[in-house]
């Protein structure tokens, strides 16, 4: 990321006389060759430029935010900040420009003009200066701008971007200079676009062509906008009229198009991944208890509510920090489902083994009582689970594809929860035990299986994964009381559709819905693409009702 | 088998919801059978979802109408009578909704009913409190094209609320390419079909113009959100009008954010998202993007903070925020306490007269006023969200805009209005055969 200072001073110096060209940069062109003013009316012009912002309109704001940004004094980039991050507010009382920052009782205030501390005072001493979209986007220019002295790759970036959309071709020169020296790829690439857009726009017909050749492949939507534009009529007669231009143009848009396309095909299988991999999470819980044990446990979702509820309390136990809350939740929501589910299973389920009927009722009743407590307890309004910096945003890959965070983590994690619930199955004697139950319940007691025992650990063993998928889901949905309903429907729907009694089922299952989803949704629309598919699987379970992976053999009677 | 589930469902809570009620009168046994009135009170009934989907919303609402009574009570009532509240809940589940009016009409008896927040409860309602000829107050922005003589619309029409929206986008953010996002129920499908008259009206074409519906509850966004993004990197600038409802907003908002759409590059503007749903909410990715209310908790104005105020002391707690419906019921119920006092009885006939030209302040500035198609005269405010879970306005109305029921720009309803004075009296008169259509609503 950081790369040698030299080298970064060299480049700024050298985009800034670049930019100093450009007609809407003025501003910035003339505060280089500004001449140096004396402190004293320095500070004046600075205070002057600084009030004004506190008597403008919204309407005034744009250009009493570039009079202050032209005015030459190191504490204007601190001010347009405050601003932007709506830390920038005034006294009511004596009208002074101060930062303020939330404390516990009120406001801690300091000085704009003179840096000084204040002191802290109550929310209606200070009035806040508003800004809205379209300064906020005109600030964030101007900050770019003014800190390119100190501005890493990715702002140097975003200014070459910026100027790629108003191209003049006086400045073509300046910017092919740059392009000698700039060492960072991607604004090299940048350049290289915005260069080619330019010569577009020119007269020479062989500059033209070869921008047009020069663009192939480039997957910046300016590119294809601008490529398109050649291409477009007015009335019957093309806007462009150099037929080989347009061919040109017409051929290097069908290579666009068929990246973009095979882009787009990867970001679906992407979306269909990541909403399978949810669904494979919610459904794996129920697995084992509705695969394995045969229980139709009801309150499935209301276990994976209280993994998120536990979510939201570790966040508020130790909200220093969030990066690391993720890590605490995880095996308490495990522990904590875990020991609700041996609960139930001890209090109630026991008591019911071999009437599904009342199971199904027993457990429902168990999810409005659980839905109950956390509305007494918490009530029954979302709480709000904050996502940990390294869960937030997304990886771009190119202009096109670039893959959320959040989404990724959790395609990684219930992959993770997969195997090791499979290992524990398969590898351990807590597994042995559970299989040998689930086939034969009277040979494995005469074996000295104790399974009441057993039926327990299975149940809270379930339980507890529910709850770990809980916070999983705080993550990407509401954590209130209604979260498990939301949920419920969809887990039976995979173990069903996957097989009861086989995990890899629920994986093929829970994966293979979420991908056929995704491919739906752009054609269907959501709410159909959710219907096709169950109707698909209903379909599908009058013809396997076993499901994708039936068990076979003995095992199959138990 | 979802369908299964969510009978099952409603049949628990509704079991449940009468064991409460039980309870509840013991409760209220206990606390008023000593210090029995001497005069019969005036009985107020309140109809909010307190557990279900809606309870979000609503119970606060169920609060709202508490204080507000409470209030007028320390005041010394009304006619030298007192008011009783009697709160029931239809639990988010639209037929109770309409059993619940029916109780309250007839068994308790109630003078005027304050309640309901999405249409389709609202819908269910409506036969019932025409029947047996009661008083609804509705506090919530809704679909229009629906003038009831017995229902009172407090929250915004189209009109109020859609319309102006989509005119500050055009002209202030020269919006030119649209993607009109809505859950898939009878309000979006209803204010999008509106909108999309209105845009083609304007001259904005077809393709510039995308529609999106999604179930309630919906929280796996991602594709639509990167079909947003698609659509907006046309280079035309893009706006989202969103009349996504309910707890859906918020993957939605997260999703946006963890896609990089920011508001600067495509602004969405939502007419279900106020400062309660906020409170749920990391607001922090979601700065810059626009709601459009007819108040906002952060206009500074003496009632609005003597309002913020009040609200604090009786709910006990100052973090709690004020939105839209809770000034729609304040109006509503003041208005209604004016024009009992105006009628001198509660005869729902009489107070419906009165209640026809009546005025009241906004907590927003202005003087709401009761029209003759019971809506009401409001500013338009749009606001950004701020990082603290506010809004901060930043275009407004000039003066108020007057709540129109049918909208001007459906092509079928262009010549219906309504009317509840003679001679017309009729919630859809067709201005241009002259006749009303008798349909009831």
């Amino acid at each position: 990321m950081t790369r040698s200072m030299m080298a970064r001073g060299l480049l700024t110096f050298c985009l800034l006389r670049a930019l100093g060209g450009w007609v809407p940069w003025v501003a910035v062109s003339g505060l280089l060759t500004s001449p140096v003013v004396t402190a004293n009316e320095d500070t004046a012009v600075f205070a002057a430029a600084t009030n004004s912002l506190k008597t403008a309109t919204l309407n005034e704001m744009e250009k009493a935010v570039e009079e202050l940004a032209a005015v030459h004094d190191p504490r204007v980039p601190q001010v347009l900040k405050a601003l932007l991050e709506g830390r920038l507010y005034y006294t009511k009382d004596a009208g002074r420009m101060v930062y303020a920052a939330a404390t516990a009782d009120g406001f801690e205030i300091t000085d704009v003009i003179s840096g000084g501390k204040i002191g802290t005072v109550e929310k209606f001493a200070i009035k806040k200066v508003a800004i809205n979209n379209t300064l906020r986007a005109s600030l964030n220019q101007l900050i770019a701008r003014l800190e390119l002295s100190v501005g890493d790759p990715a702002q140097r970036l975003s200014a070459v971007k910026a100027m790629s959309k108003t191209i003049a071709p006086e400045s073509a020169l300046l910017l092919r200079q740059q392009l000698t020296v700039e060492q960072d790829k991607s604004v090299r690439e940048a350049i290289r676009t915005a260069l080619a857009l330019a010569d577009i726009a020119s007269a020479d017909k062989d500059a033209r062509l070869k921008a047009i050749e020069n663009l192939k492949g480039n997957l910046d939507p300016e590119v294809y906008n601008r490529l398109n534009a050649l291409l477009e009529k007015d009335q019957d007669f093309f806007i462009e009229p150099d037929a080989d231009i347009r061919n040109a143009a017409e051929a290097v848009i069908k290579n666009i198009s068929f990246k973009l396309q095979l882009y787009r095909l990867a970001e679906t299988a992407f979306f269909g991944l990541s909403l399978g991999a949810v669904l494979v999470l919610s459904a794996i819980g129920l697995a084992i208890t509705f695969g394995v044990m045969g229980v139709i446990n009801m309150a499935h979702g209301e276990l994976m509510m209280l993994g998120a509820y536990t979510t939201y309390v570790v966040q508020l136990l130790m909200p220093q920090h969030i990066d690391l809350s993720l890590f605490v939740a995880i095996p308490a929501a495990f522990i904590l489902a875990g020991l609700f589910g041996i609960a139930i299973e001890r209090g109630i389920i026991r008591f019911l083994y071999g009437r599904p009927l009342e199971t199904l009722l027993a457990t429902f009743g168990v999810s409005l009582f659980l839905q109950q407590l956390v509305r007494s307890l918490f009530s029954p309004l979302n709480r709000s689970v904050v996502t940990p910096a390294w869960m937030s945003g997304s990886v771009e890959i190119n202009s096109v594809l670039s893959l959320t965070l959040n989404r990724f983590y959790i395609i990684v994690f219930s992959v993770l929860v997969f195997l090791a619930l499979l290992s524990v199955l398969n590898k351990t004697r807590l597994g042995l035990e559970v299989r040998a139950v689930a086939q034969n319940r009277s040979m494995a007691k005469a074996m000295g299986v104790r399974t009441g025992w057993v039926d327990a650990m299975t149940f809270g063993l379930g339980s507890g994964v529910a709850g770990v998928a809980g916070v999983a889901l705080s993550q990407l949905t509401n954590v209130g009381p209604n979260l498990g309903q939301a949920y419920i429907v969809d887990s039976f729907m995979v173990v069903v559709f996957g097989g009861v009694g086989n995990l890899w089922g629920t994986l093929v299952a829970g994966l293979s819905l979420g991908i056929a989803n995704k491919f739906l949704e752009p054609y269907a629309g959501a709410v159909l693409a959710k219907i096709l598919l169950l109707v698909f699987i209903i379909i599908f379970i009058q013809k396997r009702p076993r499901g994708l992976f039936p068990q076979r053999g003995r095992a199959a009677e138990g | 088998m979802s369908a299964k589930v969510y009978a099952d469902n409603s049949d628990w809570n509704r079991l449940f919801a009468h064991r409460l009620k039980g309870l509840f009168a013991a409760a209220a046994l206990m606390l008023f059978g000593t210090t029995a009135q001497s005069q019969e009170t005036i009985k107020v009934g309140i109809l909010h979802s307190l557990s279900g989907t809606m309870a979000i919303s609503e119970t606060t609402l169920k609060d709202t109408m508490l204080m507000l009574i409470d209030e007028q009570n320390k005041k010394g009532g009304l006619l030298g009578r007192q008011l009783e509240p009697v709160v029931v809940d239809p639990a988010s589940n639209w037929p109770l909704f309409a059993e619940k009016a029916r109780e309250l009409l007839q068994k308790d008896k109630v003078a005027a009913i304050y309640g309901c927040w999405t249409s389709v409860s609202r819908k269910s309602v409506l036969p019932v409190i025409e029947e047996l000829n009661g008083l609804l107050f509705y506090p919530v922005q809704y679909e229009g094209e629906e003038s009831s003589k017995n229902v009172f619309y407090t929250g915004a029409a189209p009109n109020q609320q859609a319309i102006p929206a989509v005119d500050y986008l055009m002209k202030d953010l020269k919006v030119k390419r649209w993607v009109l996002a809505g859950t898939d129920y009878v309000y979006p499908r209803t204010t999008n079909k509106i909108l999309e008259a209105y845009l083609k009206a304007k001259g904005v074409k077809d393709k510039d113009i995308l529609i999106n519906y999604t179930p309630f509850g919906h929280s796996d966004w991602q594709s639509i959100v990167a079909d947003i993004k698609k659509f907006g990197s046309t280079g035309k600038k893009t706006a989202v009008v969103s009349t996504i409802n309910g707890d859906a907003n918020v993957p939605f908002y997260k999703e946006l954010g963890n896609q990089g759409v920011s508001a600067e590059k495509i602004p969405v503007v939502a007419f279900s998202v106020g400062e309660e749903e906020l409170s749920g909410i990391d607001t922090a990715p979601l700065v810059g993007h626009l709601a459009a209310w007819n108040y906002f908790m952060s206009v500074d104005t003496p009632e609005n903070a003597n309002f913020i105020k009040k609200w604090h002391a009786f709910i006990k707690n100052p973090k709690r925020v004020t939105n839209d419906p809770m000034e729609a019921h304040y109006i509503g119920f003041n208005m209604w306490v004016k024009a009992v006092e105006k009628a001198k009885t509660t005869d729902p006939d009489a107070v419906a007269k009165a209640m026809i030209g009546m005025e009241f302040p906004n907590l927003t500035g202005g003087i709401a006023k009761m029209n003759k198609a019971h809506h009401l005269s409001k500013p338009v405010l749009i606001g950004e969200i701020q990082d603290d879970g506010q809004f901060e306005t930043v275009w407004q109305t000039k003066g108020l805009v007057d709540g129109d029921a049918w909208s001007d720009y459906l092509p079928e309803d262009r010549y219906i209005i309504a009317d509840w004075t003679p001679p017309i009296n009729c919630g859809n008169y067709n201005t241009k055969t002259k006749k009303c259509s008798g349909q009831k609503y």
